[in-house]
């Protein structure tokens, strides 16, 4: 499977990661590399087996639905780039 | 000064107790060698105030008497722990001034056991990287040399592997998501060991690939890994993957008697091109857990070709939905904005500049196999000869296999720079004989055995079964101590 131009532009967009056009075909061409040593997979037999879930068998653990943690806005907004009333704060979204 | 730096967990703890040595001596000596090792990266936040108060606490604890085998006990934590008002960046440049507000399990696992912290170390930025290249700190540098090159210490605890193997702490934190204690470790000539998939918490360390990560010790004996191991694990309710499981008491296992356990060597671990060092290395492994009263079976493991496709399909799968959340919200790094960006813009332009190459490729690489129309032929896929790989080992573990002997890398450390051209699949294959054990959540351990030609450092590895570190950790002493392996790198920084 080789990535062409147009499907290292759409994945970048999909990961909200900003390529130059210009970086574009080099990108490409290194995503397919990456494929085709990835298409290995395709020799195994996987015929009726089930899709890995959990590594260990383990049964999660449950607990009651009640509030164990929080009230801390202070830490939480401590890291923030841009933190302001209580809020974190980000380029307008709504027009 | 240096001398006290370069003692054994046990050897210190034994002084300690004996009152022959303090713990503020002892990380008085470890901050002085951290002080003059800069030229090897291994440390990228030095925290020597915090060092010497919880090394004065710990004094006190141990004159009161009773105090745990980890008290006192000067260690490095991987930048990927997040320590409470110390920096924690994995390394990058998206995590930028980023101190955390709370602790992560493991390390306060090992606070709580008196462990004083003396900074943090270097790594792959995220864990991504076998040769400690990617990190926005800078390359860590292997203390070992043998001409003028610079050589890697691996990764992605390379600055782990360099701190621990250049005598500048006791010991210190590892994770391990594809081989990244083990390969390290083998690289520098100490020990590593990545437990059981669910034996450490996950909580508080940041997530490159949640189902493969686990947090080990890196020491410089076996016995020093039993010992800093019983510390980091245990049950922790803030993982939902973490085992509620008794500890067994890892360092009593160590009885060097292995007479009559089946030892596993695995036909397919012997790869085309592989060196005749790595082939001989193995050979004399062999012979010394036979020597030790162990029987040698021939074993097969047919799905190990497709570990790593496997790996590489899953492992970035679930970084691309890990990493989601650095979007310049809630911490880290966020890009300057031009006039009418938009939120997408700060998002597309805070990855772009705070991902480094390898990370953004893996991410991308992890958002194309999950993406509409291709995540059954890639994902579950993957997942699918994931399940066959661990069947694998099942099979030989219900044969009675006890344990298996590999090598642990498939060469020696090579050249920091030296793959920089070089396709990033070469880069990987270095985890060929390490990733199988994450991807079957089994617990690894790599010794130091020997020595290339030119002198460096070589480690054989052994797999164990789940939940039997205890075992594994026996048969690793028995290793350890037929090897006899006493080489140190001579101080050049």
């Amino acid at each position: 499977m080789s990535i062409d131009i147009d499907t290292a532009r759409r994945v970048a967009h999909l990961a909200r990661i900003a390529v130059d056009e210009k970086d574009l075909p080099a990108l490409a061409g290194e995503l397919s590399n990456i494929l085709t040593f990835m298409e290995q997979l395709n020799e195994v037999d996987v015929e009726g087996v089930a899709p890995m879930t959990s590594v260990t068998p383990m049964r999660l653990k449950r607990r009651e639905d009640k509030v164990t943690d929080g009230d801390y806005q202070e830490q939480i907004l401590s890291n923030a780039p841009d933190a302001r009333e209580g809020f974190f704060a980000v380029p307008k979204v709504v027009e | 000064m240096g001398e006290l730096s370069k003692l054994t967990i046990a050897e210190a703890r034994d002084k300690l107790r004996a009152g022959e040595v303090s713990s503020v001596e002892l990380t008085r000596d470890c901050l002085a060698e951290i002080d003059g090792a800069d030229a090897l990266g291994a440390f990228v936040h030095k925290t020597p105030e915090i060092a010497l108060e919880r090394a004065a606490a710990a004094d006190a604890r141990i004159k009161a008497g009773e105090a745990p085998d980890m008290c006192g006990i000067p260690v490095g934590i991987k930048d990927l722990f997040c320590t409470k008002g110390v920096a924690s960046q994995a390394a990058s440049a998206i995590l930028e001034g980023f101190t955390p507000e709370y602790e992560s399990t493991v390390s306060q696992n090992l606070a709580d056991d008196g462990a004083v912290m003396l900074g943090k170390l270097n790594m792959d930025e995220f864990a991504m990287g076998s040769s400690n290249e990617t990190s926005t700190y800078g390359n860590a540098v292997n203390p070992w040399k043998v001409d003028d090159r610079d050589l890697t210490p691996g990764g992605s605890s390379g600055g782990s592997a360099s701190a621990v193997a250049a005598d500048l702490c006791l010991a210190a934190t590892g994770t391990d998501t594809g081989g990244s204690i083990r390969q390290p470790a083998a690289f520098v000539g100490i020990t590593g060991l990545k437990p059981t998939y669910g034996r450490c918490s996950r909580w508080g360390v940041v997530a490159f690939a949640s189902s493969l990560d686990q947090a080990g010790p890196m020491t410089k004996s076996v016995r020093d890994a039993a010992i800093m191991l019983q510390s980091m694990a245990g049950h922790d309710p803030k993982d939902s993957t973490s085992a509620d499981l008794a500890l067994p008491d890892f360092e009593a296992a160590l009885t060097g008697d292995i007479r009559g356990k089946r030892i596993g060597i695995p036909a397919e671990y012997r790869m085309d091109g592989m060196p005749d060092e790595i082939e001989a290395l193995w050979a004399e492994g062999r012979k010394m857990l036979q020597d030790a009263g162990a029987e040698i079976v021939d074993i097969s493991l047919p799905h190990t070709k497709y570990a790593l496709p496997a790996y590489y399909v899953v492992a970035p799968a679930e970084a691309s939905s890990n990493l989601a959340r650095y979007d310049g919200v809630r911490y880290g790094h966020r890009a300057t904005l031009a006039a009418g960006d938009g939120i997408e813009q700060m998002y597309e332009k805070t990855r772009a500049q705070g991902f480094g190459p390898e990370v953004q490729r893996r991410v991308m690489i992890g958002t194309y196999v999950l993406s509409a129309g291709f995540y059954d032929a890639y994902y579950n896929r993957a997942r699918k000869v994931r399940a066959l790989i661990k069947k694998d080992f099942e099979d030989v573990f219900a044969a009675g296999i006890d344990a298996i002997l590999t090598p642990a890398t498939p060469s020696a450390a090579f050249g920091l720079g030296e793959m920089a051209d070089a396709d990033p699949v070469q880069m990987y294959l270095n985890d060929v004989f390490t990733v199988t054990v994450n991807l079957a959540g089994l617990p690894g351990i790599a010794v130091p055995t020997g020595l290339d030609k030119s002198g460096l450092p070589l480690g054989l590895q052994l797999i164990g079964k789940p939940w039997a570190e205890d075992e594994m950790l026996n048969t690793a002493y028995v290793l350890e101590r037929a090897a006899g392996f006493v080489s140190k790198p001579s101080k050049w920084w």
